[in-house]
């Protein structure tokens, strides 16, 4: 077939929502922006335990010590989720390890933002899993198969992430005046952060068009953020806390929350490699790498040795 | 064809405005096996596929089959394949393969009339 017809019958099981599996023909350019998409949300997940693990060792009950274990534990699952997905797109986990490594390939920049209280373990789950969920939500509908499923399955333990989130913080708006001051600012802090997640405006990001038609993508940056905007203004009134923007007001219009401009210098500041942490995030990353070399190398060895040992017994 | 993607994606920064050095670094340690996973989510159910992971051997696929995909209580059971054993159908053979079947609704019961007065068929 001529490669003109390969694409239009390729653009033709897209538009009838039939999904791409990983031996399908896909153009290039698909598989690539899959790959990157797939490989920079799998290194946001693996990432994303580095802020939170901080907290383990200091959660201010056991209750809370065994939930954020479990959330930082379903993190590491979807992070391996995610890199299988990435795998049937022909790269191997050791060269996206590689990549991460070397900077070559990012992970979301919130995480480059530090966890300075417990209050932050809260907002974090509130905040920012929930900004993730809006967009995890959409991706569990993207074409490529393998993506969607492990989608479908990080989205049905992602909700515990939010929900613990508003709960800590929920506590911590009926506490102390320290609490409820704690609590304050940890939202103080991540709001904005949060609201950059959803990546550069609309009008910033020259070529939507051909991953909205490969629906890989299913609404813009500013379509979800705006859903995130509307859902949490709602949501803060039951902390009785508030949001730090003095144009965040409801637009009777509209239908829809209006908000302040983000400070797009910072966000492409961080985005660069110039967060609070950037450098210690990807510092903790190889250290752990490196460290465990050994671990990898000795269980192979071991396999091996188990191989052997049977089929010398067999002989 | 030459279609340039610079959409920007949930932590998806395109690699020339991310700055940070690109290099590639080649590893030369060996890598673990890809296993495929199979689980069993109840009694009497199918094993069905629900992803891939690596592992030095087949016990360890399993322990770590049992922390990544059963988390919660989602199996009772877990098959685990070395992915290089899977064969599979080439989805350019999808035509010859399954087309034939299309066609043949005789091999439904509901291609056959019956009057009402047959009853438990």
């Amino acid at each position: 077939m001529e490669i003109y017809n390969l694409e239009k019958a390729f653009q033709d099981k897209i538009d009838k929502e039939i999904k791409i599996e990983p031996k399908d023909w896909m153009p290039e350019a698909y598989r690539k922006t899959n790959l990157r998409q797939i490989s920079q949300h799998a290194h946001s997940e693996i990432v994303g335990m580095l802020p939170e693990g901080n907290w383990i060792s200091r959660a201010p009950s056991l209750k809370r010590k065994v939930i954020l274990i479990a959330k930082v534990q379903d993190e590491a699952g979807h992070g391996l989720y995610l890199y299988s997905s990435a795998e049937t797109l022909g790269t191997s986990r050791e060269q996206m390890i590689d990549d991460l490594h070397s900077g070559k390939a990012k992970y979301s920049s919130i995480f480059n933002y530090p966890t300075l209280t417990w209050a932050d373990m809260g907002a974090v789950g509130w905040l920012v899993d929930g900004a993730a969920i809006l967009n995890q939500v959409m991706l569990c509908r993207t074409s490529y198969g393998p993506y969607a499923r492990a989608m479908v399955r990080i989205c049905k333990e992602e909700s515990f992430h939010q929900r613990q989130g508003f709960d800590a913080l929920l506590v911590l708006s009926k506490g102390t005046k320290e609490q409820r001051a704690m609590c304050q600012d940890a939202i103080n802090r991540w709001w904005w952060p949060s609201l950059m997640m959803f990546g550069p405006k609309d009008s910033e990001s020259t070529n939507s068009d051909q991953s909205m038609k490969w629906k890989i993508k299913r609404k813009t940056n500013d379509e979800l953020r705006q859903n995130f905007v509307d859902m949490i203004a709602e949501q803060i009134k039951l902390l009785g806390m508030t949001l730090p923007d003095p144009d965040l007001k409801w637009n009777e219009a509209k239908k829809q929350y209006d908000f302040g401009e983000i400070n797009w210098d910072e966000f492409w500041n961080v985005v660069k490699g110039n967060g609070p942490c950037n450098k210690q995030r990807i510092a903790a990353r190889q250290k752990a790498h490196e460290e465990g070399a050994w671990v990898r190398a000795a269980a192979l060895a071991y396999a091996e040795k188990k191989r052997l040992r049977s089929t010398a017994k067999v002989a | 064809m030459n279609i340039q993607i610079r959409k920007f994606y949930y932590g998806d920064i395109p690699e020339e405005t991310a700055g940070g050095p690109i290099t590639n670094v080649s590893s030369d340690e060996k890598a673990w096996p890809l296993w495929e996973v199979f689980i069993r989510s109840k009694q009497g159910l199918d094993h069905k596929h629900v992803g891939s992971l690596h592992a030095a051997d087949a016990s360890m696929a399993i322990e770590n089959a049992r922390d990544v995909y059963t988390r919660r209580q989602e199996g009772v059971s877990i098959w685990v394949v070395e992915s290089k054993f899977i064969h599979a159908s080439d989805p350019a053979d999808a035509e010859s393969l399954y087309e034939p079947a299309a066609d043949k609704i005789y091999r439904h019961p509901t291609f056959y009339d019956l009057p009402d007065a047959v009853k438990h068929m």
